[in-house]
């Protein structure tokens, strides 16, 4: 069963014009990888050169911050969500 | 014969302390810069202000002004979109001047800021985090236009007295303390207020100032306080055609120059203060290559402990 992968407005626009996405992958740093590997420009906006989560891009399992968990590392059951949130809100 | 009145050591008494806003010192960077010959580099210390940032100049004005002119008063409450340095401004002056005040930002600012805020008394409504500020931009005109009689919406995006601030007063402040002589503005552009309303003070009080704005290199970026223009709602009070250049910050850079401003200059700022000497630091490298000599201002927003430990407790989110 897919999960789903929900990105900030900003976002939207590295991503095809949508903000939410069905995805694949048995933890959240492979269901980042399968959305990523769908458009290019998102990839180096969700995770760094070394494929890890930025300090400044926090990433939700099912309501749970992952930096909490294993990181990208985190499985990921059938059916989840993850919601990408910037740290701060700006402005 | 009355006495003679003793010699005073210390400021006269203020009659409030909102009157405490602005006159923030200038500080010449020492290391930072150090190695190119002829530039000094000048950083303007905005976190000295009584709420502990530049946003107290705008939000200030733009109170005293509606205060002034009957658009604030008894009955209304003023509401504005924030989830900043802004919001606890409005909060502290609202409550230092006895007005009411609301404030609507996303949901994901940090626990610490939303005390803050409550701490001065004012209300607080939450907004979509995913929509990031541009939703409670969008929030709060919903809710003024409801009830357009209840609020009063100052706007800091489109507001003329935001940059006015900055034109009348860290312009003024700037050009005083460095007799005139600043070759070139640099600051960091959230509604744009400080680069905006400071670089047309400078143009008459300096004349010959090159004026930069600093912009976050990524949408999805950690310089809190600045707007990555490209994917934001751009405020009407930003008008690109009036500076002479932008720069690109990633946010590791700004992040790093941060940390090396609390190393070696004793000064600990937030993010978008690295940002913003970064981006000075450029300037004036290029000065330097150009064999130009001069002073290069920038400004400070904020301290470091608006940020410490940011979102780490929480964690759980609730929507």
């Amino acid at each position: 069963m897919p999960v789903t992968l929900r990105l900030p407005a900003v976002l939207a626009k590295a991503a095809g014009g949508k903000t939410v996405h069905e995805a694949r992958g048995a933890t959240v740093g492979e269901v980042v990888g399968d959305v990523a590997g769908r458009f290019p420009e998102l990839g180096p906006r969700l995770r760094d050169a070394k494929g890890e989560p930025y300090p400044y891009v926090i990433f939700y399992l099912d309501d749970e911050d992952i930096r909490f968990q294993q990181g990208f590392a985190t499985p990921v059951p059938d059916g989840a969500e993850i919601v990408v949130v910037p740290a701060i809100a700006g402005g | 014969m009355t006495a003679l009145r003793p010699l005073r050591h210390g400021a006269a008494p203020v009659e409030t302390v909102a009157r405490l806003v602005g006159s923030t010192p200038l500080v010449r960077l020492r290391r930072i810069g150090a190695e190119l010959p002829g530039v000094r580099l000048y950083v303007k210390c905005e976190f000295m202000n009584p709420g502990g940032s530049v946003k107290d100049r705008p939000a200030l004005r733009m109170i005293e002004t509606a205060l002034r002119d009957g658009r604030l008063g008894p009955g209304r409450t003023l509401v504005d979109s924030t989830s900043g340095n802004t919001g606890v401004a409005y909060a502290w002056i609202c409550a230092a001047l006895g007005v009411r005040c609301a404030l609507v930002m996303p949901r994901n600012v940090s626990a610490a800021r939303k005390r803050i805020a409550q701490a001065f008394g004012a209300e607080l409504v939450f907004s979509d985090p995913l929509e990031g500020s541009d939703g409670a931009i969008r929030q709060v005109r919903e809710l003024v236009a409801q009830e357009p009689d209840r609020w009063f919406y100052p706007d800091q995006y489109g507001n003329p007295e935001n940059p006015r601030a900055h034109e009348l007063g860290t312009a003024v402040e700037i050009a005083e303390a460095l007799d005139g002589q600043v070759a070139a503005f640099v600051a960091g552009i959230g509604t744009s207020g400080t680069v905006m309303g400071t670089s047309r003070g400078l143009r008459a009080l300096a004349p010959g100032v090159r004026c930069h704005a600093v912009e976050p290199a990524e949408p999805l970026h950690g310089l809190e306080g600045l707007k990555h223009m490209e994917s934001s709602i751009v405020p009407a009070i930003y008008d690109e055609a009036e500076l002479d250049g932008k720069i690109s910050m990633p946010t590791a850079e700004g992040w790093a120059m941060a940390e090396r401003l609390g190393r070696e200059e004793g000064l600990r700022v937030g993010h978008s203060s690295g940002a913003a000497v970064a981006g000075a630091l450029q300037v004036a490298e290029r000065m330097a290559a150009a064999g130009e000599r001069g002073n290069v201002v920038t400004v400070l927003p904020d301290r470091a402990d608006r940020y410490f430990e940011p979102r780490r407790w929480d964690r759980r989110i609730t929507w």
